[in-house]
This record gives C-alpha cells, sequence and structure tokens, in this order.
C-alpha cells in the first residue's frame, strides 16, 4: 500500500503528472476575481471566503480523470484490481494521493492568496482549518466519480457533471464556515457536519468506487 | 403469486399492456377533473389573486419530481440486489419524466414568483434543492447514455442512483444553513392546525392523484418501450449472426 502511494506521489510530481495544473488554476483565479471585481475592499472581503471554496474546488475537479484514467489505459489498473490488496483499499490510497497532491498544496496557498482578496483578519484560520477537513472529502467524492467514468473514451465533461452535485455540500458548509468566521460568529454546527461530511465519504465511498471500478473492468 | 413475477419482462409486457387503457383514463379523467375545477372554478385569493391557481400545476409537478427519484433509488436498489432488468429499465425510464417535472415545478415557480415575490428566482433553500436536483438528473441520463453495454451502464447508473440520494438529502439539510427562505412552508400536512382552505385543498388533491397516476402512465410506456428496443437490439443481433 505504501508503495503504491509513493508510486502514485511520483508519478504525479514529475513533468506532465499535473501536480501544479490545479495550484496554478488557483492563483489564476485568485489574481483574477479582484481585476474584475474592482479593487474594492470591502465587497472583495465580503465574497473573499465563497471564491476560495469555489476556486479549491474547480482546482480538485481539473485532476480528477487522472485518478485512474491512466492507469486504466496502460493495464495497470486490471493489476491493481487482481493484487493482493483489496481494490477499497486501492480506491482509498488513490484518493489519498490525489488529496496530497492537490487539496493539501491548495490548503497551504490559500493563506497567501486571502490576503489578495482581502479576506478579514478573522478568517484565515477556519479558512485553513476548512480546508484542512474539507478537501479530503472533494478526493474521495472524485476518486468516486472517476471510478464510475473510467472506461468511458470522452469522461471529462460527464465526469464534472456527476462530481459537480455531489459537490455541494461540502462547499456549502466550508464556505459558510469561513464566512461566519470572518464574522465572527457562531460556527461549531457547519465546521461538524463538514467533518462529518469528509469522514463519512472516506469511509463509505471507497466501497462504491471500488463495486464501479469492477464493474467497468468487466 | 408474487410481485417478482413482474420481473419477467413477457409477463410485464402482457399485464402493463392490459393495465394500460385504464391507467390512461384514469389519469386524463383525474387530470382533466382537477385542472378545470383549480383554474375554473374555485374563487381568486384575496391576496394572490389568480396567481394561486398555478398551485395546482406546481405542487404535484413538484410532488412528484421528488417522488420519482425515491422510485429510481428503490428500482436501482432490486436491480443492484436481485438483477430484474424491468426493474433496471423502469428506473432508467423514469429519470427523463422526474426531470420534466422538476422543471415543470421551477418554471411555475418562476411564473409565480415574478409578481408574488418580485423575482423569477431567490438562492432560497427549496429551489436551490430543486435545482440541484436537476443537476442529479441530469448526471444520470447522461451517465445512461455515454455508456454502450446496458448492464454495465444499469450497474454504474444504480451505484450512482444510491450514492447520489444520500448527497441529496445532505444538499437539502445544508441549503437550510442559509435562512428559511422565500418559500412558504408546507400546508397541506395531516398534522398542522394552519392548512390551505377546502375550496382550494380539495381540486389540489384530485390534481396529485392525477399527477401520480400521469408518472404512473409515462413510466409504464417508456418501460415498454425500453424493452421493446431491448429485444430489437437482440434481434438484429441474432439475425447479422445468422
Amino acid at each position: 500500500m505504501k508503495a503504491l502511494l509513493l508510486r502514485d506521489l511520483r508519478l504525479a510530481f514529475r513533468s506532465g503528472g499535473g501536480f501544479g495544473l490545479g495550484l496554478a488554476f488557483f492563483f489564476l483565479l485568485s489574481v483574477l476575481v479582484p481585476l474584475g471585481v474592482g479593487p474594492e475592499g470591502g465587497m472583495l472581503g465580503r465574497i473573499a471566503p465563497g471564491i476560495l471554496w469555489v476556486g479549491a474546488l474547480l482546482a480538485c475537479l481539473l485532476s480528477l480523470d487522472r485518478i485512474f484514467a491512466l492507469d486504466h489505459e496502460d493495464g495497470s489498473l486490471d493489476l491493481l484490481a487482481t493484487a493482493p490488496i483489496p481494490l477499497e483499499a486501492v480506491v482509498a490510497i488513490k484518493a489519498l494521493a490525489h488529496w496530497l497532491v492537490t487539496g493539501l498544496p491548495l490548503t497551504v496557498i490559500a493563506p497567501g492568496l486571502a490576503v489578495l482578496l482581502n479576506l478579514p483578519a478573522g478568517g484565515y484560520s477556519w479558512l485553513v482549518l476548512t480546508l484542512l477537513l474539507g478537501t479530503p472529502a472533494l478526493s474521495v467524492i472524485g476518486a468516486f466519480g472517476a471510478a464510475i467514468t473510467v472506461g468511458l473514451r470522452r469522461g471529462g465533461l460527464l465526469l464534472s457533471l456527476l462530481v459537480l452535485p455531489l459537490y455541494v455540500p461540502t462547499l456549502i458548509f466550508g464556505g459558510e464556515v469561513v464566512r461566519r468566521g470572518a464574522e465572527g460568529m457562531a460556527l461549531a454546527t457547519p465546521l461538524a457536519l463538514l467533518g462529518a461530511i469528509s469522514l463519512g465519504a472516506a469511509a463509505l465511498l471507497p466501497f462504491a468506487a471500488a463495486s464501479a471500478i469492477r464493474v467497468n473492468l468487466r | 403469486m408474487s410481485i417478482w413475477e413482474y420481473a419477467n419482462p413477457k409477463k410485464f409486457m402482457e399485464t402493463s399492456a392490459r393495465a394500460l387503457p385504464w391507467v390512461v383514463g384514469l389519469t386524463l379523467a383525474l387530470l382533466v377533473t382537477g385542472l378545470v375545477w383549480g383554474f375554473f372554478f374555485t374563487p381568486d385569493d384575496y391576496k394572490q389573486g389568480a396567481t394561486v391557481k398555478i398551485i395546482y400545476l406546481h405542487v404535484p409537478a413538484a410532488m412528484m419530481a421528488i417522488n420519482a427519484w425515491g422510485m429510481m433509488l428503490v428500482t436501482s436498489l432490486v436491480w443492484i440486489v436481485r438483477r430484474h432488468h424491468v426493474s433496471a429499465l423502469a428506473a432508467k425510464a423514469a429519470a427523463p419524466v422526474g426531470l420534466t417535472f422538476t422543471l415543470i415545478a421551477l418554471v411555475t415557480g418562476a411564473l409565480w414568483g415574478q409578481p408574488m415575490w418580485g423575482t423569477w428566482w431567490a438562492w432560497d433553500p427549496r429551489l436551490t434543492s430543486f435545482l440541484i436536483l436537476t443537476l442529479f438528473y441530469f448526471g444520470y441520463m447522461a451517465l445512461w447514455s455515454a455508456i454502450e453495454d446496458p448492464d454495465t451502464a444499469a450497474d454504474l447508473t444504480s451505484i450512482l442512483c444510491l450514492v447520489g440520494s444520500v448527497f441529496a438529502l445532505l444538499s437539502r439539510y445544508a441549503v437550510l444553513f442559509w435562512n428559511q427562505g422565500l418559500h412558504q412552508g408546507a400546508s397541506l400536512s395531516m398534522d398542522e392546525k394552519e392548512n390551505v382552505a377546502d375550496v382550494f385543498w380539495l381540486p389540489l388533491l384530485v390534481c396529485i392523484a392525477g399527477f401520480i397516476l400521469l408518472f404512473v402512465t409515462m413510466v409504464l410506456l417508456r418501460t415498454r418501450t425500453e424493452i421493446r428496443s431491448r429485444r430489437l437490439k437482440a434481434l438484429l443481433a441474432r439475425e447479422r449472426v445468422a
């Protein structure tokens, strides 16, 4: 399992692995939004939590089809399916690898980009915390979507269409916590629910994704 | 005699062929009665005027939009557990009908909202959850049409339907976090003190019954079409081999 994780990470960091793509997208969005909206600080600060969360979500979406598609093309997914570790674990490891190369770096650079968007001072710690809690859910849900569309030749658009409604609760709770944090309101409930979604998705979705992969490899 | 007999496509086709004229007739009778009664023989509301009459389309369509997904969930489960093809095809057949009901609810709601709320659209919890439901229907139907092998398609769409149902419920409660919104609360419940007045309620009940039967009719018709197209494909394949 460790070998699989290291292999996925190495593949992602090599040139053409798409490691920088999500980060670059997130950066571009945070630079372009103020240019498009105008420099008025108050308004930027009010929409900053939502923009940052939407940016992180779309940046995650960009690299989803890489989770299984490349392995499916060169046949290594068949090998992984017959390997001695259960397919559910393979899915979980691959989602973890995806999170390590997209979700975690996004969380790290998010406070820097929040400065560009004039996020109020109270929001920074909550932004990092919600991204840390919420992006694993994005990766696991994305791995499920990638597993469903892995057999399709042009699955990219379909993958986005399938995954987008599944991302809705995570986005709502994530943005809500940061917004409440920035305004200094009580935020325990949405924060707990965000954590619950991540944990529930990580616990259950690998099973759904593994059964989808089994269908696709049939 | 058990319900699983209808998992046999031949039995399903025979029984549905016999039932269909009655179902269609009853649907027409109920819809015509309910809509004519609702549109022409109920008084205008003292605040909303004639626009109140849109509930005879809006409420039943919205109810069936949700119930259609529920039916797809049940038939998907039956497909996963017992692998009856009729069940998978019924789920496939129900999706466009459910999507249409969702769109009817959204459009009639917008038409009513414009004069009453002063806006076509608001990010109210109920409206937002219906928009998300539309996305789920689109995704489900797109997945069906993207996969060629019928069994693979049935399996994957069933998995998507199960996972999607959980997330649809989650979204429903997530959007409640914003605020209570503009949309009025439930006023047809059996256990509430304040409900819609009887003059509006009785024709509405007839309309709801009509929409339920309309859904049954459409799903039966579309499932029969799916079964026939499946048979046609099998015939063509056999001819090509021979």
